[in-house]
């Protein structure tokens, strides 16, 4: 099995993590940037897993913690996407630039 | 008595106090409270002047402020010339309130002019029993406030709103002077107090230009208040008031506050020639140029004012020739006479609604009591003999003619021919031959405005007799007595100087009658003969004409250059400091939105540059 180097997988999280913070701050669509936050918790999970396996101390701790991630994340996709319904109720729209009632 | 004169001026206070808490329940009772007030004045007054010929002068003081070493003191003083302006003051006050319910019948704010004369004849009263000058100023000031509002009583009338601030600016201008004379005299004699002036003076306590030049500068005061030359233009426009208040104020009492004010200042002019010298020349040229312009104006109430600035004119005059006496003299029987000659205007203008003198005619068999009246006061202001302005006339003569000031006299003679002229000139038009226009219901006033007026008619008659070269100088010797700075009680003078003045008050009584009364010579004689000569006088020397073009352009040149000043600069840099602000502000305004992306993106950005920090110096910042 060819050793794949840790910088490779750094290298694939580092780019889902731009692409993912890309998303969230520029898409106008909230179920995009709902993804794009989906994307940057899986770019975290890559470099937890890849810790665990390479790193200094490697153990199962990281592997456990992707885990975590996984769920709290899930949760988090399932709290969110209740709030866009709860919103396109009220404003027929899913734009996030119309989302700006709590500056008051 | 005198230990308590305090309590005159406090009468009229109380008439004030008590008209404008319930001057509007009580409506036209108002009257009566006012009346009441200053007849207890009047009384008191009286009862002190009595007690003044037998007392010496009563002077109680107390403490006011107390600043370093120097002490200010407030309190009253009752000396002969005191005693006689409070009963002056206090007798003309009383007539003018009983005649103005009468005069002011029906007006809707009769209780506020009540309380205004209340206001006016307490710091009238208060200013003549001051005994120093800071106190004096005071009154002065207040006296001021009281004619504003009273000129200004009308204030729906456009012209009474500018006559009423006119009179304050002009006689604001005069003050100035008077501010300044008062404080170089502090500074050099340490004291408001006449006495300690006076004693300072007398000592040598003061170099004479000092001297001169405070003495030119208190008289800027009193001509500003006294309707003197150049400041004078404010007194005729001052008519727009009701005309008791022209009675008691622009008559008998105000405006001979700056007459007052240089008589009690008397020893502090006497000690300069060069002062003695400029009160004299401005009251002769005041006197003769006045006289001159009521020669030829139309409004009755007009006509009197410049009588009046001219006699005030005559006073000046004779205290400018060390005539002390002469001076104080005219100053009580022209309070007496043009008083009553303005009361019995105002009984003329009552009855027909008119003031313009073209449009009367033929009211003597209309008016049997004003005529009389007003004919007394004709007679008396034009000095004909056995009234009382000619005993106090011939006094200022006198004392002009034996000063040197031989200028002087002649132009007082010519000036005393013209105010016989247009005295009379003005008693034919009004009630001589028929009546130019239609004059349906002319009725004579209600009792209550004869009654004043008959009044000051006697003592137009008889005040002349308390100083007569013939029965005795009762007034003039009681005046100056125990005081040598004020100069004799009499002063001798060629007994053809009564016969010139009697002979030139004659003779323009007698041109006044060809020309109005027996119409023998033609009105327009002047007119025709030059045009330019009577538009100048019926233009008043275009002296206010004259002021708008000097004095006002040039205040409104430098207020908008100051105008421009406070728009472009100060603006300018206010506008740049508050623009900023606003930028900043909007700025920041702009990142709190609401959207959570530019949040987002803000929190991204510092994080990174945080890192850039920390990458560059190893996480401390040097």
């Amino acid at each position: 099995m060819s050793a794949v180097p840790v910088q490779a997988y750094l290298a694939l999280a580092l780019i889902l993590f731009c692409i993912g913070l890309y998303g969230a701050l520029t898409k106008r669509n909230t179920v995009m940037v709902l993804i794009s936050i989906e994307l940057m918790l899986n770019a975290v999970n890559i470099n937890l897993v890849a810790f665990s396996k390479y790193g200094i101390m490697p153990s199962i701790t990281g592997q456990i913690f992707a885990l975590f991630t996984i769920t709290v994340a899930a949760a988090e996709a399932a709290v969110g996407l209740a709030i866009l319904i709860a919103l396109y109720r009220n404003k027929k729209s899913v734009n996030i630039d119309e989302m700006d009632a709590m500056k008051h | 008595m005198m230990e308590n004169a305090w309590i005159i001026p406090l009468f009229p206070l109380l008439s004030f106090l008590f008209l404008i808490l319930f001057g509007k329940r009580l409506k036209e009772a108002s009257a009566y409270i006012g009346i009441l007030f200053t007849l207890a004045s009047l009384v008191y007054s009286i009862l002190v002047l009595f007690d003044r010929f037998t007392a010496p002068t009563y002077k109680a003081e107390g403490v006011w402020l107390t600043i370093g070493d120097v002490q200010l003191t407030a309190g009253f003083e009752v000396n002969q010339l005191n005693a006689l302006m409070l009963v002056i003051v206090s007798l003309v006050s009383f007539l003018v309130h009983t005649y103005s319910k009468g005069y002011m019948q029906g007006d809707d704010r009769f209780p506020v002019f009540y309380a205004y004369l209340g206001l006016f004849t307490f710091a009238m009263l208060g200013l003549v029993i001051s005994p120093n000058l800071l106190q004096t100023y005071f009154f002065w000031e207040l006296v001021g406030l009281g004619s504003f509002l009273l000129i200004g009583f009308y204030f729906y009338k456009e012209e009474a709103k500018a006559a009423a601030k006119k009179a304050f600016i002009m006689t604001r201008i005069g003050d100035v002077g008077l501010l300044i004379g008062m404080i170089l005299l502090f500074w050099q004699a340490g004291s408001f107090e006449y006495d300690e002036i006076f004693a300072a003076v007398e000592a040598g306590a003061i170099s004479g230009t000092m001297i001169t030049l405070t003495a030119i500068l208190i008289f800027v005061g009193a001509v500003g208040k006294s309707g003197q030359f150049p400041l004078h233009t404010w007194l005729p426009d001052a008519m727009e008031g009701p005309t008791p208040v022209s009675a008691l104020i622009h008559a008998a009492t105000m405006v001979a506050a700056g007459v007052y004010l240089v008589a009690s200042l008397f020893p502090l002019f006497t000690a300069s020639e060069t002062a003695l010298m400029t009160v004299a020349v401005i009251g002769a040229f005041t006197a003769i140029f006045a006289a001159s312009i009521g020669l030829v104006q139309k409004d009755i109430k007009r006509v009197l004012a410049y009588s009046t600035v001219s006699q005030l004119g005559y006073m000046m005059l004779a205290l400018g020739s060390a005539g002390y006496v002469a001076g104080v003299f005219h100053l009580m029987t022209h309070a007496f006479f043009k008083a009553l000659l303005f009361l019995a205007a105002g009984s003329v203008i009552h009855a027909v609604h008119t003031q313009n003198i073209e449009h009367m005619g033929g009211l003597w068999k209309k008016l049997r009591v004003t005529g009389p009246l007003f004919l007394i006061g004709t007679l008396a202001i034009s000095g004909v003999p056995l009234f009382s302005g000619f005993f106090s006339k011939d006094e200022i003569l006198i004392a002009a003619w034996a000063h040197g000031n031989t200028v002087l006299f002649w132009l007082a003679v010519i000036a005393a021919f013209f105010t016989a002229f247009y005295m009379f000139r003005l008693f034919f038009m009004v009630f001589a031959g028929e009546a130019r226009s239609d004059m349906k219901n002319v009725h004579e006033s209600p009792s209550v405005m004869t009654l004043p007026m008959v009044v000051l008619g006697v003592l137009a008659v008889v005040a002349g007799y308390v100083n007569t070269p013939w029965f005795g100088t009762f007034l003039g010797d009681w005046l100056v007595e125990d005081n040598h700075a004020l100069g004799h009680g009499h002063i001798e003078g060629p007994a053809w100087i009564m016969i010139v003045a009697t002979a030139v008050s004659l003779l323009g009584i007698f041109l006044a009658w060809l020309m109005y009364g027996k119409q023998s010579l033609s009105r327009d004689w002047l007119t025709s003969r030059m045009p330019l000569s009577y538009s100048v006088l019926y233009n008043k020397y275009y002296v206010d004409e004259l002021f708008s073009l000097t004095v006002v352009n040039g205040a409104k040149f430098i207020s908008s250059f100051l105008r421009f000043l406070e728009v472009f600069l100060v603006e300018g840099l206010v506008k740049t400091v508050t623009g900023l602000t606003t930028s900043l502000g909007k700025l920041g305004s702009k990142l709190q939105n609401g959207q959570m992306q530019t949040y987002g993106t803000v929190a991204f950005v510092g994080l990174a540059i945080l890192v850039v920090i920390y990458a560059f110096t190893g996480g401390y910042l040097k």
